[in-house]
């Protein structure tokens, strides 16, 4: 990297977090520079003739015309390497803690701190030997960051050559701890690498790989009807109260992510604070670990500077990026991307630059495209040959809940996945409030497969009890997506004409809807059962439901009463069983017990033949 | 910072509240100035921009009687005030001058009343259930210690008595100590000040209590500085001095109507409604001021008030106080006209931290089912109520009918109670019981087991009674 001299120019204007400076003759777009006495961190976003504009990351007030301010000739830079897990950091980079230590419980500006820890060392094991050829996004060794990751340190890109040498042993991240020649030239290698955060992170032409991996969250409505894969995108608008945060923050503790990027962007202090209390107590369900162990998390909430907000998403993809390239699933949340919008338009306003839609700037689709595109499941540049997966969910927080406004069409134009929060169910306590009408993933045919892979694996070795009704995964699953939509037509006509009113055959499918929202659908994110649940319980809740709804439609329709059917009392018990801690087991149970009570029915009705499902 | 007292005499332009200055030198963004008129009027201003020598400054406290030769006197600092323990039982204007004929507050501790962000990594998650002795609050919208929880109500419902009745009942159970109040009055009435007032004085909190005034008739440009002022005190009472502080912000519709008339004047492309883009911004410097500190004893709790213009809740300002705050209570005109008090429509409202500060050992073991189970009922209750308006009640399932006499049950024995009735957690939960008692067993389905045994006024009845 070419580091150029220290040049210095002059304010001429201050207004808000937009400053006007002259004297900097070779200014370039996007360098950051450093703003008055204090330092202050800002980056040039337009130059015109001999002036420049920069956005200030940090509160402006008492900057003065006259004061200096410093071109700095790099770019807005992540600091990448091994730290960065069970850290919190703002929307520049600086971690909060040493904020905190320096500063006390304020964040005060002109704060100078590095990403990653100065003072910590790490074992450094090569997994490259002197006279190796190494080029970038080589493995070269790895340090154990904590128990859940192992961090994998990687030849930056610009450096190629042969090894002159490397050590093992425990070192800081300014130590070299390789030596690359290439001919005449030599490059001291250390833990830490740079990355422009506005750049994407490049991976192997032709290195995207098809999306057919699904993410498992354990969240049943997401796992089983709308899918992510590993590498997709995901929108979640959602007016407020209508749970998008802690949607957010159960995909973040439960997703088979190897390491989770989570961006609190312009959102609030407390709830930023909740996660790091929160997540070192939980653990990681697939490694037993705590959570935080595999989590990084960058936190600008609302109060703080506007410009930093618009950088924290950056720098959050950045991050995600990295542990992509050593190989890992990573999923990236970001709460929410509409406070980033507002941020853009925001300083676009103190640009004076012509508004398009509502005041945002013409470029709106442009910056959601190029955030989300960053996705994606790659073949990674580098030896050793490995795939490594970016997924992205994004909330979007719409005003007044109207998914009619720009940033939410934007984003379902790049996005493949779309959760949409409903605030009618979010007000009767329906959580997650996700509409499965409106729902939709682009993906569920491409990760169907995997998916009923998996759960005939389930059926074949927990199931082998269930032998009824020879139907694979995808046909329960669009059962009861058939199921829910016929509900909310004779839904629509039951509050016309009134329940009572309604056929049996249309009662049934009220009541076996009603059991799918209550039991299936329904999943309590503060119950310590129903938090998490694996797949395998998803497919038995969802069997047994499906299974009683075909079962009971076919003895309405062969006479009996739905009174009759709507008596049983396992009715109750079905809606319960999820949070039963016992499992599979508790669902078996049940479903022999409805079994046993179809027979009865069928029995007292004198109706023979009936396949009695369950 | 500029020199202290740097006078300048003239302005280029008056334009509503801003003035433009030229010629200017070594005056910083968001410095404060004060003006000084040929009617010898001092009046306060700040600055919205500087530049090469000139510098736009907003005018506070009128701009009517203005010429442009006029004094300008540059602070060389932001807006701060002095604090100390003597503000407390003192009543301020929006300029923080003393309105009680008592001595202006003097101290060497001045603070910026723009504050500062409180460092995500040094707040405390808020975990302490505060007991306003209200059920439809206590029992489904639980507030705790540190949040900050707004009431949405239109003009004419009584937000005021609502929220006077929790500043008299509020306490966290097991402590003695009583809030300390805050209240900032932003383009209220007269009349509404007094109220306030008058019910601190006679439930003897007024010792315990700063108030800061901007009435209706005062300018309206310094009700951006009151909230701020008005938090600044309280942080000081809650940080400095340790104490448990209850600030109330009314009307905050008001404050952002303020907002906008500088925006327009500033001439800055409008978003929503013509308020400027940065509202959600600016109201989160607000808000976002509340909150526990490790290492601090105190809090600082917060009920913004606020009007919604047309009752509209997607209306800009509940919408993006909606988008910051921990929840919000909404009152609804239904439930008034049907001499509900408090109208609390449990439905749409929400408290966010409620789960930390419920359950086993802070309230009890089976608040938060019943809770959920009356959501979810009321929801039915509403439901089956709208079908009865098509219908008839005689067009109703017997289970529509059962949920139809719930939601009456809730809404007159649960939510409606007195305006002096101070309910504990355990009568609310109680009360809500014996309601939940009309219901079939097998319709609670969002209360386990082992709760319905223990509470069910069917199974206390008969364990009550011996065998």
């Amino acid at each position: 990297m070419v580091i150029k001299l220290a040049r210095i120019g002059k304010l001429v204007r201050i207004s808000g977090s937009v400053v006007e400076a002259l004297g900097i003759e070779d200014i370039t777009i996007g360098e950051i520079v450093e703003v008055g006495e204090e330092g202050l961190i800002g980056e040039v976003i337009r130059i015109f003739e001999d002036r420049f504009t920069a956005q200030v990351y940090e509160d402006t007030t008492g900057l003065k015309p006259g004061e200096i301010v410093k071109g700095t000739g790099k770019r807005l830079e992540a600091e990448l390497g091994p730290g960065l897990l069970n850290n919190i950091l703002d929307g520049i980079g600086r971690p909060l803690e040493l904020i905190k230590n320096l500063r006390g419980p304020y964040i005060t500006r002109g704060v100078k701190v590095n990403t990653l820890p100065r003072n910590i060392k790490w074992y450094f094991t090569p997994t490259v030997k002197e006279g190796d050829e190494v080029a970038p996004g080589d493995v070269v060794g790895t340090v154990k960051e904590t128990e859940s990751v192992t961090h994998r340190i990687l030849i930056p890109h610009g450096i190629r050559g042969e090894v002159a040498w490397v050590k093992e042993g425990k070192y800081t991240v300014d130590q070299p701890i390789l030596l690359v020649k290439n001919g005449t030239n030599e490059y001291e290698v250390t833990m830490k690498q740079y990355w422009p955060i506005r750049v994407p992170r490049p991976f192997e032409t032709d290195g995207r790989l098809p999306l057919e991996k699904p993410l498992i969250t354990g969240q049943r409505v997401i796992d089983t009807f709308f899918p992510i894969p590993k590498g997709g995108t995901a929108a979640i608008p959602g007016g407020f109260g209508t749970g998008k945060t802690v949607m957010l923050h159960q995909l973040a503790k439960w997703s088979d992510a190897k390491v989770v990027v989570y961006i609190g962007c312009g959102e609030r202090g407390n709830e930023m604070c909740e996660v790091v209390t929160e997540f070192p107590k939980l653990k990681d369900p697939y490694t037993g670990r705590p959570l935080m162990e595999r989590t990084v998390l960058i936190a600008n909430t609302s109060n703080m500077p506007v410009a930093a907000r618009e950088s924290s998403i950056y720098f959050g993809v950045t991050i995600g990026e990295y542990f992509r390239d050593q190989g890992y699933d990573v999923a990236l949340m970001a709460d929410s991307t509409s406070r980033w919008a507002e941020a853009m338009r925001e300083v676009s306003g103190r640009l004076e630059e012509m508004p398009a839609e509502m005041g945002y700037p013409a470029y709106l689709p442009d910056r959601i495209a190029e955030f989300y595109e960053r996705a994606g499941r790659v073949k990674v540049p580098g030896k050793p040959s490995r795939e490594g997966s970016l997924t992205i969910i994004g909330a979007v927080s719409p005003p007044g809940g109207d998914f009619n406004e720009p940033v939410t069409i934007h984003t379902l134009r790049f996005t493949g996945v779309f959760w949409a929060l409903d605030a009618d169910l979010a007000y009767s306590r329906h959580f997650p409030a996700i509409n499965w009408l409106k729902s939709y993933s682009i993906h569920a045919g491409a990760v169907a497969e995997p998916w009923a892979q998996s759960f005939s694996q389930y059926s074949k070795k927990i199931l082998g009890w269930w032998e009824r009704k020879h139907m694979g995964f995808l046909e329960y699953r669009k059962t009861a997506l058939d199921l829910l939509g016929e509900a909310a037509e004779v839904e629509s006509i039951a509050r016309v004409i009134g329940e009572a009113s309604l056929p049996d055959e249309q009662r049934i499918i009220l009541l076996a809807s009603e059991i799918l929202k209550e039991g299936f659908l329904r999943q309590s994110a503060f119950d310590e059962v129903d938090s998490y649940c694996e797949i395998g319980k998803q497919f038995c809740l969802l069997k047994l439901m499906i299974d009683f709804y075909l079962t009971a439609s076919e003895l309405i329709d062969r006479g009996v009463p739905f009174e009759r059917v709507r008596s049983m009392p396992q009715i109750f018990k079905m809606m319960r069983v999820k949070e039963d801690p016992r499992g599979i087991e508790a669902i078996r149970e049940l479903s022999l017990e409805i079994r046993g009570e179809f027979q009865k029915i069928a029995r007292e009705y004198g109706i023979e033949g009936v396949v009695v499902g369950s | 910072m500029g020199v202290k007292g740097l006078a300048y005499r003239g302005v280029k332009e008056i334009k509503g509240s801003l003035l433009i200055v030229e010629g200017v030198e070594g005056v910083g963004y968001n410095e404060v100035a004060r003006i000084i008129g040929q009617d010898g009027v001092e009046r306060l201003a700040r600055v919205l921009e500087v530049g090469k020598g000139y510098a736009i400054l907003q005018v506070f406290g009128g701009e009517i009687g203005l010429q442009t030769d006029v004094v300008v006197r540059f602070e060389g600092s932001a807006f701060t005030i002095p604090v100390s323990d003597e503000v407390l039982g003192r009543m301020f204007n929006g300029r923080f001058e003393p309105i009680d004929h008592g001595p202006p507050i003097i101290s060497t501790d001045r603070r910026d009343i723009n504050g500062a962000p409180i460092n995500p990594k040094a707040r405390i998650y808020p975990n302490d259930f505060i007991q306003t002795g209200i059920s439809a609050i206590d029992g489904m919208l639980s507030l705790v210690r540190g949040q900050k929880l707004p009431i949405f109500s239109e003009s004419g419902l009584p937000h005021n008595r609502v929220i006077a009745q929790i500043a008299r009942q509020a306490t966290v159970r097991g402590e003695e100590e009583e809030f300390a109040l805050v209240f900032a009055a932003m383009g209220l009435k007269k009349d509404e000040a007094l109220y306030f007032i008058d019910e601190f004085e006679h439930s003897g909190a007024l010792e315990r209590s700063v108030v800061i005034l901007n009435l209706a008739d005062d300018p309206a440009v310094e009700r951006l500085f009151t909230p701020r002022i008005a938090l600044t005190v309280a942080e000081y009472l809650a940080f400095e001095l340790e104490m448990h502080v209850l600030a109330i912000l009314s009307d905050m519709t008001n404050y952002a109507e303020a907002l906008r008339e500088m925006s327009a004047a500033r001439e800055e492309v409008p978003s929503r409604k013509g308020y400027p883009g940065y509202l959600y911004s600016d109201l989160a410097t607000i808000y976002e001021r509340a909150g526990i500190i490790e290492g601090k004893k105190g809090s600082l709790t917060q009920m913004p008030i606020l009007t919604m213009p047309g009752g509209d809740l997607h209306h800009p300002i509940p919408d993006l106080t909606g988008y910051i705050t921990e929840g919000q209570i909404i009152l609804d005109r239904e439930l008034d006209i049907k001499g509900v008090y408090p109208p609390i429509n449990v439905l749409p409202s929400l408290s966010r931290l409620m789960r930390s500060g419920i359950g086993k050992g802070k309230t009890r073991d089976d608040h938060k089912d019943v809770s959920d189970q009356l959501y979810y009922s009321y929801k039915r209750g509403v439901r089956a109520r709208e079908l009865a308006r098509i219908v008839g009640e005689m067009g109703l399932s017997p289970e529509e009918r059962k949920y139809l006499e719930f939601a009456e049950a809730f809404e007159r024995r649960f939510v409606n109670q007195g305006e002096y009735e101070n309910r504990t957690i355990e009568k609310t939960l109680d009360i809500a019981w014996d309601i939940l008692s009309i219901l079939p067993e097998s319709e609670l389905v969002r209360i386990h087991e082992e709760y319905v045994k223990k509470y069910h006024p069917k199974y206390r009845e008969k364990a009550s009674k011996p065998a």
